[in-house]
């Protein structure tokens, strides 16, 4: 496997943001989740939860509510504004204010015709959804508390909305409510308390259930307005409701971190007289969840704890397989740290800063496992505040260490870094050329001479560097016409080529010195993950979604034979099941054959020398091998090296003294950062 | 031959009640009044309001193993046993009706015909035969699956007897009958939580299709839509922090009950998720639940060997307690007071069980600390007692932390309170010793009472009351009076002599004898090698004896006067008991794998009785209990049981005695006695009638309790009867006349209710003709003669008594 100095980076002090809103498409199979900072991002449901768009968010913009209207995302905060989001190119694409105070709620109608939002005033207000706007139509009667939670009757003909201590149904035609249902508060203390109606379902055969602050689903009938059935799930709040599509399973999220699910299931065998039965929890959470959503195989659940959980609900899958296994996505599936591989920088990138860390140097040799003396601690060299409200969307650091760019929704800032001994200092770049105004992503060429930005439109502006400043070189342009935006690049070490991959799964190829398309790869159904082109045989090598690997040679334009030869063979079953993408590919300069990757909880070199596992081998044969001799271990090794010896790993990056950089941020750090959880009785203490 | 016979037949070894009750659930008669289970080889009938022991079914030779009252008729009741028969009960008056032979073992009974057999442990469909003939044999059995639990509780029948449900290990399976098919689901072994999913226990809704689980870690599982292989589904509850160990459904299905080693009955509201009541402390842990058809009492049977009757609101009201088995760490006593069977009972606490009646007379808190029902806590046990020679004063010794080094102890004494009839606390001795008590005797005088206490210490110490001038002058504390050793070697026994003159402890090989008066080694007794096990002085005639076993297989029998060996066996004796009554001692020897009892008397070598293989377990606690009237026995080898009785627990807890055939002649005739007197409900009408009906008895055997107890609309007129009823009495009444005047109210009364009925009676003559007919010829004329009898007279004699 090769013997490597690693660093062990543990000073990136990342905090996921907690998620706030989940909304899921079932037509495009797209959940998209509002978190606490604003930011939106998109995952496929059926591409192993891939994280396929992240949209940045900006400072005091909360997002309380999420709803997709066709393939439209819409959202609304507690700033009073309705964000509607262009998920091409990835930004905000207008808010318009709906002038009802702080927005609790936002859903819009099956027939994809209206929005419906509860502001604090105490006003449902419909939109219209147009073309490419929306239209205030009308508010419905106003009501004297905020309206707390919203939910369209599937005919689109009646409202119910979640008040404080009540549930109002409207209907939606006249614009007056048609029945009040009062919601108990709770007993004995918190009976002066009043009782928040945090979520509202409308079931299409008229029953309304509700989550309230009391801990109580309870279950309303919009005929007679009367209580049908109430089940206390918990002592804390019930926080977020989701209802199956076919109307069979509802979901509560409540404070406690639990999942409870309810089902309509016949009472009697073979008989038509279905109830509501209060069946499985699941706990996956440690604080309060936010949100959930049942999608067609699986509960999604999102809370203040900053995972995105997704349990599986095992009576609704054909085949069990990794596909369909619990996941729990606790970072995002970017790259978050650069290095600067030749002069042993590193640039973490915050949603609203940037930090420039010099990595420490060690002493001697040691044996293999065996940690170094640190000789010079690593040391933070620069804090660069994000000018502006909107975050960071990408950053990049020179491979030479000195230039630094990053770019938000709205400006791309390009610094020069001097340094010399121990005084550090940045220019910035003033007059940039006018196509650098925003990037989707941010690549520098191996010899730090250029920098690539990923604009709109699949398109890459090149831009060349010099002491004195930049200058435009050029726009790479792909021959397809998908205009999705470029969420990796991927430079050659001699300088050219350039691969490029969007989120319609295209990976282009340029040749740099012609500047013009060389070739398109082959679409895989799968999105990449991670990418890069090989220093001497110039393949390019990905990592898709669902695991699989190719290897493509740009200058025959066709997968190579060890791609062709994995295809065939196909990938081992352990493998296969890993549940986290992986984010980077690398080369080690000193052997050809090895390819390095890494995802959150491993690292791994391929040997393209070695025999490929079949599903009868040991998968993971380091210890096996380790106790066999020379002659032995040939006949027994095979083209993976997996090392586990790294857990929550967000990078991993090869620099050019032979050693590793792992970036690692456990998650017990994360933990103890997150405010206190509801304190919970348990058992025996 | 003829001897062998006889020997077999006078001597019957017998499991001798506080059999256990808790085996299987007791069921609830539908009218809520009876409440049967199954104990041993009988069926127990107890009364669920005065928890008394009515009566019991007997007719099984083994094991009963399950009850279920018959769905046709809701008086009668099925009982299936170990030896291969379900029987048919009138519960009520306590008649066998049918006997159906099946010849499996059966495991227990459910509902309608469904049985299980233990060698396999199948679930097999028992088709009963409907034939008049009082036995008859099943054939038709059917096998309905043969992956069931030993566990009966994991077997329930669902809805309306639509399907059965059935779990072994992780896996639960769901019958349908109609369908004759079978759903499987299973459960993994452990979760990452540490969950230990297998099943212990199952209940069936009564009217949903719901099946509700017990898991080993104490979670209930609702499962629901189970007819579907995919789309079940289930919900979890979690409060039982063990196993669950039984559930059970209310007849309603509003409400589910669930019970384990917490001994906490808790109720779930069906359909409501975590909503519960509670009902704490009830003693053992719960094994059984079952309630009653109409729901409003619920029984619980528990680990202790009890039943408890709860009502529906949750009060407990009733304790119906068998004889508690498990865990004796004393040895067998009589209270000499009570005559009560005296042993380690609840944890903590001491129980007093009549033999004669089979009855748990009461519990006495020795600890007096909680209980905590839970797995793996060390905690206060009583491992010693002892009463004086007169029931006064009780001693008793609790210990914690056997296992581990840092020993606790206590020494208790008790004294007899006349006023409460109880024992009171007298004096708690906390450092009794510095190491474990090993035994403890009382001396056996009349006049004053001394404890004397041996301890791994090498020490035995004299106990007295009051001689500590420390103590208040009126109350009479217990003090050490003497502290005792021998070459510091470890006491092993300590026993006093009959009349209290002389006491023995034995310190490993040696014997010392010790005079308690002045506390002065006698002399040594030694009789290598072995170390002492048991020693006891002989008694009445024989009390110049000594006798000692050794642990090298040695019983010596020494002659105090000459202090030299009288005669010394070589037989393996694991307890020596001897009878306070007379002479016999009873050794209990143990060779090659089964135990032989020997009765002998000190002074004569050959034995007065052997009995060869009484049991296969090691017997260590005996006891020789008093009878309240001594038998007549004049063989030879019965003779030593006229005076008292031998009573012996083995190490499979069972307790065995020796009868004689005249005593179980006496017991069986007893039983029909009872019977007959059950037959009649128990009415206010009755008790009068019962009442009347004994002293009448007592008058006149020529009476007629045929006529009180046959039902009023089948008798003749009253004013046919009248004259004859009175006139009987009146011939009887000529010697005792005084026992007469206090029932004539009585009799007014009740004349007055059946001239009531005379009207009625009259109408249904028709059927009621071969009754009267039964009256000859010469009665009618008899009683027209009485009728016409001017009874005045009377009237003049109850004046004339004040």
């Amino acid at each position: 496997m090769g013997e490597f100095k690693v660093h062990r980076v543990r000073f990136f002090d990342y905090m996921p943001s907690g998620i706030r809103a989940l909304a899921f498409n079932r037509d495009t199979e797209r959940m998209a989740v509002a978190r606490m900072d604003g930011s939106v991002e998109i995952f496929h449901c059926s591409d192993r939860f891939f994280q396929e768009k992240i949209i940045p968010g900006r400072e005091q913009c909360g997002i309380e509510g999420l709803s997709w209207v066709g393939e439209r995302l819409f959202s609304a905060g507690l700033n009073g504004g309705i964000t509607e989001y262009d998920l091409t190119n990835q930004k905000v694409k207008y808010t318009i204010d709906a002038y009802g105070g702080p927005i609790w709620t936002i859903t819009g109608n099956q027939q994809g015709t209206h929005l419906a939002v509860g502001c604090e005033d105490g006003t449902v207000k419909l939109f219209e959804v147009n073309e490419d706007k929306i239209q205030f139509e009308r508010n419905l009667d106003r009501q004297k508390s905020r309206i707390v939670s919203l939910s369209w009757h599937p005919s689109g003909s009646k409202i119910a909305a979640g008040m404080m201590d009540m549930i109002q149904i409207f209907n939606v035609e006249t614009g007056h409510s048609i029945h009040r249902m009062l919601a108990d508060r709770g007993v004995g203390t918190s009976r002066s308390k009043e009782c928040v109606v945090w979520s509202v379902v409308y079931l299409s055969d008229g029953t309304i259930v509700s989550g309230d602050s009391v801990g109580m689903v309870k279950l309303w009938d919009d005929q007679t307005g009367t209580l049908i059935k109430s089940h206390n799930v918990t002592k804390c709040d019930v926080l977020a409701l989701s209802v199956s599509q076919n109307e069979d399973s509802l979901v509560a999220g409540t404070s406690e971190g639990t999942v409870v699910q309810f089902q309509f299931v016949s009472m009697v065998l073979g008989k038509d007289d279905n109830e509501w039965v209060r069946t499985r929890t699941f706990k996956n959470h440690t604080h309060d969840i936010r949100a959930v959503a049942e999608i067609t195989t699986a509960v999604v659940s999102g809370g203040m704890d900053a995972q995105l959980v997704v349990k599986p609900l095992l009576d609704k899958i054909e085949v069990r397989s990794a596909a369909s296994a619990l996941r729990k996505i606790h970072f995002p599936h970017r790259r978050l740290v650069f290095c600067a591989r030749k002069s042993g920088l590193m640039l973490f990138q915050y949603p609203g800063h940037l930090e420039l860390w010099r990595l420490g140097e060690s002493e001697g040799k040691g044996i293999p496992g065996s940690s170094l003396f640190v000789k010079r601690n690593p040391e933070k060299l620069l804090h660069l505040k994000v000018k502006g409200e909107d975050h960071i969307r990408c950053s990049a650091v020179s491979p030479c260490g000195e230039w630094i760019v990053y770019s938000t929704a709205s400006s791309l800032r390009l610094y020069r870094l001097h340094c010399d001994n121990n005084n550090v200092s940045i220019t910035k770049i003033s007059k940039l050329p006018k196509v650098l105004s925003s990037a989707n992503q941010l690549c520098f060429s191996s010899d730090s001479s250029h920098l690539f930005s990923a604009s709109t439109q699949s398109s890459v502006h090149i831009v060349s560097l010099s002491q004195s400043g930049c200058k435009f070189v050029g726009t790479l342009k792909p021959k397809s016409g998908s205009h999705q935006a470029i969420h990796l690049l991927a430079a050659s070490e001699d300088g050219e080529w350039l691969a490029s991959a969007n989120s319609d799964h295209e990976v282009h190829i340029y040749n740099l010195q012609t500047r013009k398309a060389h070739c398109t790869v082959p679409v895989y159904s799968s999105a990449v993950t991670a990418m890069g082109i090989h220093a001497t045989t110039n393949c390019l090598f990905m990592m898709y979604a669902d695991q699989q690997m190719c290897e493509y040679s740009i200058e025959q334009k066709q997968y190579t034979d060890w791609s062709r030869t994995v295809q065939r063979k196909g990938l081992h079953r352990l493998w296969m099941e890993r549940d986290t993408p992986c984010l980077n590919v690398m080369f080690n300069p000193q052997n050809p054959s090895h390819v390095i990757l890494h995802d959150t909880y491993m690292l791994c070199i391929i040997d393209q020398s070695l025999p490929l596992p079949d599903d009868k081998t040991q998968f993971y044969n380091q210890l096996t091998l380790k106790s066999l001799t020379e002659e032995q271990r040939k006949s027994h090794s095979h083209a993976f090296k997996v090392c586990k010896t790294f857990k929550d790993i967000l990078c991993v990056e090869l620099i050019s003294d032979q050693s590793l950089v792992v970036v690692e941020r456990p998650l017990e750090d994360v933990a103890t950062q997150l405010p206190a959880p509801i304190k919970q009785k348990k058992f025996a203490t | 031959m003829l001897y062998i016979y006889i020997y077999i037949y006078i001597y019957n070894i017998v499991r001798c009640g506080g059999s256990k009750v808790n085996l299987r659930p007791p069921i609830i008669s539908t009218d809520s009044r009876f409440l049967l289970c199954a104990s041993g080889d009988l069926v127990k009938v107890y009364s669920t309001r005065t928890e008394e022991w009515l009566h019991s079914l007997q007719g099984h030779t083994n094991q009963v193993t399950g009850i279920a009252l018959n769905p046709a008729n809701h008086l009668q009741v099925y009982s299936c046993s170990v030896d291969g028969t379900v029987k048919l009960w009138d519960f009520i008056d306590g008649i066998l009706i049918k006997v159906q032979l099946v010849l499996t073992h059966f495991l227990t009974l459910f509902g309608l015909c469904v049985s299980a057999c233990p060698e396999c442990f199948q679930l097999v469909a028992v088709h009963l035969p409907k034939s008049a003939e009082q036995e008859v044999e099943a054939k038709e059995m059917s096998v309905v699956s043969s992956h069931i639990s030993s566990n009966p509780s994991c077997t329930a029948f669902g809805r309306g007897g639509e399907y059965i449900a059935f779990a072994r290990h992780l896996q639960l399976n769901v019958y349908f009958f109609r369908k004759q098919k079978t759903c499987s689901f299973s459960l993994k072994a452990t979760d990452k939580k540490g969950a230990k999913n297998a099943f212990t226990c199952i209940a069936c809704h009564p009217t949903d299709d719901c099946i509700a689980t017990g898991h080993e870690d104490g979670k209930i599982r609702l499962w629901r839509n189970f007819i579907h292989k995919k789309e079940y589904t289930y919900s979890t509850q979690h409060w039982h922090h063990n196993a669950v160990n039984t559930l059970c459904f209310t007849p309603e299905g509003t409400h589910l009950l669930s019970g384990g080693i917490e001994s906490v009955l808790v109720q779930w509201q069906y359909g409501a998720g975590n909503r519960k009541e509670f009902l704490p402390r009830l003693g053992g842990s719960i094994l059984h639940i079952s309630v009653s058809s109409d729901g409003q009492l619920f029984c619980t049977s528990h680990s202790d060997n009890k039943i408890t009757v709860i009502e529906s609101s949750f009060k407990v009201c009733g304790v119906i307690q068998g004889l508690v088995k498990d865990g004796v760490l004393t040895d067998l006593m009589i209270d000499p007071r009570s005559k009560a069977l005296v042993l380690n009972g609840k944890p903590g606490h001491l129980q007093f069980y009549s033999l004669l009646r089979d009855k748990h007379l009461y519990n006495l808190d020795i600890v007096q600390q909680e209980y905590i029902y839970e797995a793996g806590l060390d905690q206060f046990e009583v491992v010693k007692a002892a009463f004086d020679i007169k029931g006064s004063w009780l001693a008793t010794v609790e210990e914690r932390g056997q296992k581990s080094s840092d020993l606790e102890f206590f020494l208790k004494l008790w004294a007899f309170d006349e006023r409460t009839q109880s024992f009171v606390l007298n004096t708690t001795i906390t450092a009794a010793h510095t190491d474990r008590i090993i035994s403890m005797c009382f001396s056996s005088s009349k006049e004053t009472t001394m404890l004397v206490t041996i301890a791994e210490d090498g020490q035995f110490k004299a106990w007295c009351q009051g001689a500590d001038a420390d103590t208040q002058q009126d109350q009479n504390f217990w003090s050490c009076d003497f502290v005792g050793s021998y070459h510091n070697l470890k006491p092993t026994n300590c026993s006093f002599s009959a009349d209290s003159s002389l006491l023995a402890v034995s310190f490993q090989e040696v014997i010392t004898i010790w005079s308690p008066e002045t506390w002065e080694m006698l002399t040594t007794l030694c009789q290598p090698p072995g170390v002492i096990r048991d020693l006891c002085f002989g008694r009445l005639s024989c009390s110049k004896y000594l006798l000692g076993t050794t642990t090298r297989n040695l019983l010596c029998c020494w002659n105090l006067l000459t202090c030299a060996l009288e005669w010394s066996s070589s037989v393996e004796v694991s307890k020596l008991q001897p009878d306070p009554l007379s002479e016999n001692v009873a050794a209990f020897s143990y060779q090659s794998k089964h135990t032989d009892v020997f009765v002998f008397k000190p002074s004569e070598p050959r034995p007065l009785f052997t009995n060869k293989n009484v049991c296969s377990e090691k017997v260590h606690r005996a006891v020789f209990v008093p009878r309240e009237e001594p038998l007549n026995n004049c063989d030879e080898s019965s003779q030593w049981l006229n005076r008292s009785q031998l009573y012996f627990l083995t190490q499979n807890m069972d307790l065995l005695t020796f009868s004689t055939a005249t005593e179980e002649d006496r017991i069986l005739s007893s039983s029909k006695q009872l019977v007959i007197d059950d037959s009649v409900a128990v009415t206010p009408f009755y008790l009068l009638l019962g009442k009347h009906g004994q002293q009448q008895q007592k008058l006149n055997t020529q009476s007629h309790p045929a006529l009180l107890h046959t039902p009023a609309h089948v008798l003749p007129a009253a004013s046919v009867l009248c004259s004859m009823f009175v006139n009987s009495l009146l011939i009887s009444n000529t010697g005792v006349q005084e026992e007469m005047d206090s029932e004539k109210e009585e009799e007014d009364s009740e004349e007055e209710m059946e001239a009531c009925d005379s009207q009625q009676e009259l109408r249904v003559q028709g059927s009621v003709d071969e009754v009267t007919l039964k009256l000859s010829k010469a009665q009618e004329r008899e009683l027209k003669r009485v009728r016409k009898t001017d009874f005045s007279w009377m009237a003049g004699l109850i004046d004339s008594k004040p």
